[in-house]
C-alpha cells in the first residue's frame, strides 16, 4: 500500500470516495421521496374563477372560491376610496402600499384579496354584515387579532403583510377573471 | 452447547435453551430484575412507565381505529362518526384514544417536572435528557397531525395555523409550507400525509424511548437527594420492589383516566370539533389541545416588530418572533444540562431554584389559561409576562443561580438522607 508521508493511505482514499458516492446516493434518492410531497400536477393544474360583479352592490362585501381560497371582493363607494387614501400616509404603514396599487386602474372602487390572513391562513372577519372589523373598518382576524384596513393593509396585530391580490383582470366592466 | 460468559443459567430448560441462542431472558433479569434502584425513588419515578403504558395503549387503540378509517377529506369526518355509532366498541375505541393523548402529555409533563425538580437533566443523564426532549416533540408532532384526522373545524383550522408557522421562515417559508400542504391549502393531500405520518411516527417514538431506557440504564436512576448511589446499602432490586410500586401507581393513573374515558369522554374536547371542515370559514376561535396552550400562548405572545433603531426596516417581524419563541422554548430544554451551573442536583437542597421551579410552573400555568382565550386585550400583556418569565428563568435564574445560591448541606449518600433512616 502506498502511503504518504503524514500516513494517509490509498485506503483511506477510497473509504472517503466511497463514502461520498454513498451519500450522494442517498441525497439522490431522497430527491423523488421529497419531490413526491409537492402539489401534484392535477392540484397544479391552473383554474381560473371568473366572478360576475354586476349584482354586487354599493357597500357590499361577498367573498368568491378561487384555488380553493377565499377571495374577497369589496365593492367600496367613492367616498369611501377617497377617505382610505386620505386617512394615513401609506409610507408609514408596516407593509408600505397605496391603495391605489392594491385595485385596477379605472375600477378603484374594487377591492380584489386572497381572504387569507397572512399571519397563520385564518380567514379575517368582516365580509358578513354584523361581522366585527376592528378598529380600521376593514377585516378582523380572530385567530390572533390582526386588523386590516378598507385596503386590506395590516394596521394592527401579528400579520406581517397586506392581505395578497390575487392575478386578476377586467374582462367586463362587471365580470373580473381571477387567476 | 456451551453458554456464553455473560449469561445466566434458568431452571426451566426451554427458557435455557432459548436464552443459549438469543440472551433475552439474562438481558430482562439483568435490566428489569435484579436493576438497582435508589431505596428512595418516590411515586414521580414511576410516570416513565405510566408514559410507555400509555403509548402502547395509543399504538393499539390506533391500529383498530386505523381499520375503520378513511383519509379523504370527503369521508374522513364520517368514517369517524360510523366509528362512533356502527362499529362495535368504536366509542371505547376513540374515546380511550382521544383521551389517552391527554393522559399520554399529563404522565410525559410529570415526568419532565420530576426531572426538573431533581436535577436529574444534569451529569451523567445529558443525552438521556436530550432524549427525551425529542420524545416530546416527536410526540407533538404525532398528536398534532392524529387531531387532523376526523376532519372537523378544530382538525382542519388547527393544521392550517400550526402548518403556517413555516411561513415565518425568510425566503423558503412559502415554498416549505406548500411543501407540507402539498397544494395551496390545507386539503386531501395534507389529510393522506398526515395519517401516513401519524401511523408511523409512533412506532419511530417506541424505538427512541428504547434508546431512552437504554441511556437510563447505562446512568442508573437519580433520586429525591440527587446524590448517585454509592453502595449496596442505597439501593433495591427493581424486583419485586418497583414493580409493585409502579403497579400501585399505574392502577391508580389508569383508574384516573378511565373515569374520565367513561364519565366525561368530552371534558377535554372542544365543541368545534364536531362539525366537518370548512375551509371557507374560521370558527370563531381557534383553540388547540390543552397540551398545546402554553406553547401556543408563547407564540401569539409576540406582537412588535423589531426595527433596526432609527429606520423602519424590520430586522424581526413579530411573526418571525413568535415562532422562533415557540420553538426556541422546546429547544431551551434541550440545552437545559448545560445551562444549569449549580454543582447540587435535587432541588430539596437549593431554597431558591426551589421556588424558582414553582414560579415557572405558576407561569405555565398562566400560559395555558392566557392561549385558552381570545387573542387580544389585556390578557396579552398577562402571557407577555409570564413569556417573559419562562425564558428569564431558564437564560438568566437557572445558569445564575448556580453561582450565587447557597445551597442547604447535601446528605453524603443515600443510607444518610435523614427521610431515608429506617
Ligand atoms: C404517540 C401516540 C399517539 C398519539 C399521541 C395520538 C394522538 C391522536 C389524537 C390526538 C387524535 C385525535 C382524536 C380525536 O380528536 O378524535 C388521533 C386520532 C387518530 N389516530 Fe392517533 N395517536 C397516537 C398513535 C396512533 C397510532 C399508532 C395509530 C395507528 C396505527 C393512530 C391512528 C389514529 C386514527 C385512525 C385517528 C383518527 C380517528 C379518531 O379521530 O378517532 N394513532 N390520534
Ligand atoms: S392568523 Fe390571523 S392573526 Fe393569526
Amino acid at each position: 500500500m502506498g502511503s504518504t508521508k503524514d500516513g494517509a493511505t490509498r485506503r483511506d482514499f477510497l473509504y472517503l470516495t466511497a463514502g461520498a458516492m454513498g451519500a450522494v446516493a442517498v441525497g439522490t434518492a431522497a430527491v423523488p421521496l421529497v419531490s413526491s410531497m409537492n402539489p401534484a400536477a392535477d392540484t397544479l393544474a391552473l383554474s381560473t374563477a371568473e366572478v360576475d360583479l354586476s349584482h354586487i352592490e354599493v357597500g357590499q362585501r361577498v367573498v368568491a372560491v378561487w384555488r380553493g381560497k377565499p377571495i374577497f371582493i369589496d365593492h367600496r363607494s367613492a367616498e369611501e376610496v377617497k377617505e382610505v387614501r386620505a386617512e394615513v400616509d401609506w409610507h408609514t404603514l408596516r407593509d408600505p402600499q397605496s391603495d391605489a396599487s392594491r385595485v385596477k386602474e379605472g375600477h378603484d372602487q374594487w377591492l380584489v384579496m386572497i381572504g387569507i390572513c397572512t399571519h397563520l391562513g385564518c380567514i379575517p372577519k368582516g365580509s358578513k354584515q354584523g361581522d366585527p372589523r376592528g378598529e380600521f373598518g376593514g377585516w378582523f382576524c380572530p385567530c390572533h387579532g390582526s386588523e386590516y384596513d378598507r385596503s386590506g393593509r395590516i394596521r394592527k396585530g401579528p400579520a406581517p403583510r397586506n392581505l395578497e391580490v390575487p392575478p386578476y383582470k377586467f374582462v367586463s366592466d362587471t365580470l373580473i377573471r381571477i387567476g | 452447547m456451551s453458554r456464553p460468559a455473560n449469561t445466566q443459567k434458568f431452571d426451566n430448560c426451554l427458557i435455557q435453551w432459548i436464552d443459549e441462542r438469543l440472551p433475552i431472558f439474562t438481558m430482562l433479569t439483568k435490566e428489569y430484575g435484579v436493576f438497582p434502584m435508589p431505596k428512595n425513588a418516590n411515586y414521580l419515578w414511576s410516570f416513565g412507565g405510566i408514559a410507555l403504558t400509555m403509548l402502547i395503549i395509543m399504538i393499539v387503540t390506533g391500529v383498530f381505529l386505523a381499520m375503520n378509517y378513511t383519509p379523504n377529506t370527503a369521508l374522513a369526518f364520517d368514517s369517524v362518526q360510523r366509528t362512533m355509532r356502527d362499529v362495535n366498541y368504536g366509542w371505547l375505541l376513540r374515546y380511550v384514544h382521544m383521551n389517552g393523548a391527554s393522559f399520554f402529555f399529563i404522565a410525559v409533563y410529570i415526568h419532565i417536572f420530576r426531572g426538573l425538580y431533581y436535577g436529574s437533566y444534569k451529569s451523567p443523564r445529558e443525552l438521556l435528557w436530550i432524549v427525551g426532549v425529542v420524545i416530546l416533540i416527536l410526540m407533538m408532532a404525532t398528536a398534532f397531525m392524529g387531531y387532523a384526522l376526523p376532519w372537523s373545524q378544530m382538525s382542519g383550522w388547527g393544521a392550517t395555523v400550526i402548518t403556517s408557522l413555516f411561513s415565518a421562515i425568510p425566503v423558503i417559508g412559502d415554498g416549505l409550507v406548500t411543501w407540507l400542504w402539498g397544494g395551496f391549502s390545507v386539503a386531501n393531500p395534507t389529510l393522506n400525509r398526515f395519517f401516513s405520518l401519524h401511523f408511523l411516527l409512533p412506532f419511530v417514538i417506541l424505538g427512541v424511548v428504547f434508546i431512552h431506557v437504554w441511556a437510563l440504564h447505562v446512568t442508573g436512576s437519580n433520586n429525591p437527594t440527587g446524590v448517585e448511589p454509592k453502595s449496596e446499602k442505597d439501593t433495591l432490586p427493581f424486583h419485586p420492589y418497583f414493580t409493585v410500586k409502579d403497579s400501585y401507581a399505574l392502577v391508580t393513573f389508569m383508574t384516573i383516566f378511565l373515569s374520565v374515558v367513561f364519565f366525561a369522554p368530552l371534558a377535554l374536547t372542544e365543541p368545534d370539533h364536531f362539525k366537518h371542515f370548512n375551509p371557507m370559514q374560521t370558527p370563531p376561535e381557534i383553540v388547540p389541545e390543552w397540551y398545546f396552550l402554553p406553547f401556543y400562548a408563547i407564540l401569539r405572545s409576540f406582537t412588535h416588530d423589531i426595527y433596526i433603531p432609527f429606520t423602519d426596516i424590520i430586522i424581526l417581524p413579530a411573526k418571525l418572533q413568535g415562532v422562533m419563541g415557540m420553538f426556541g422554548s422546546l429547544l431551551l430544554l434541550m440545552v437545559l444540562p448545560w445551562l444549569d451551573t449549580s454543582k447540587v442536583k435535587s432541588a430539596r437542597y437549593r431554597p431558591v431554584y426551589k421556588w424558582c421551579l414553582l414560579l415557572l410552573l405558576v407561569s405555565l400555568c398562566v400560559l395555558g389559561y392566557v392561549g385558552s382565550q381570545p387573542a387580544g386585550g389585556s390578557l396579552a400583556v398577562v402571557g407577555q409576562v409570564a413569556t417573559a418569565y419562562y425564558f428569564l428563568h431558564f437564560i438568566v435564574l437557572v445558569p445564575v443561580l448556580g453561582f450565587v445560591e447557597k445551597t442547604c448541606p447535601v446528605p453524603a449518600s443515600i443510607s444518610d438522607d435523614p427521610c431515608c433512616k429506617h
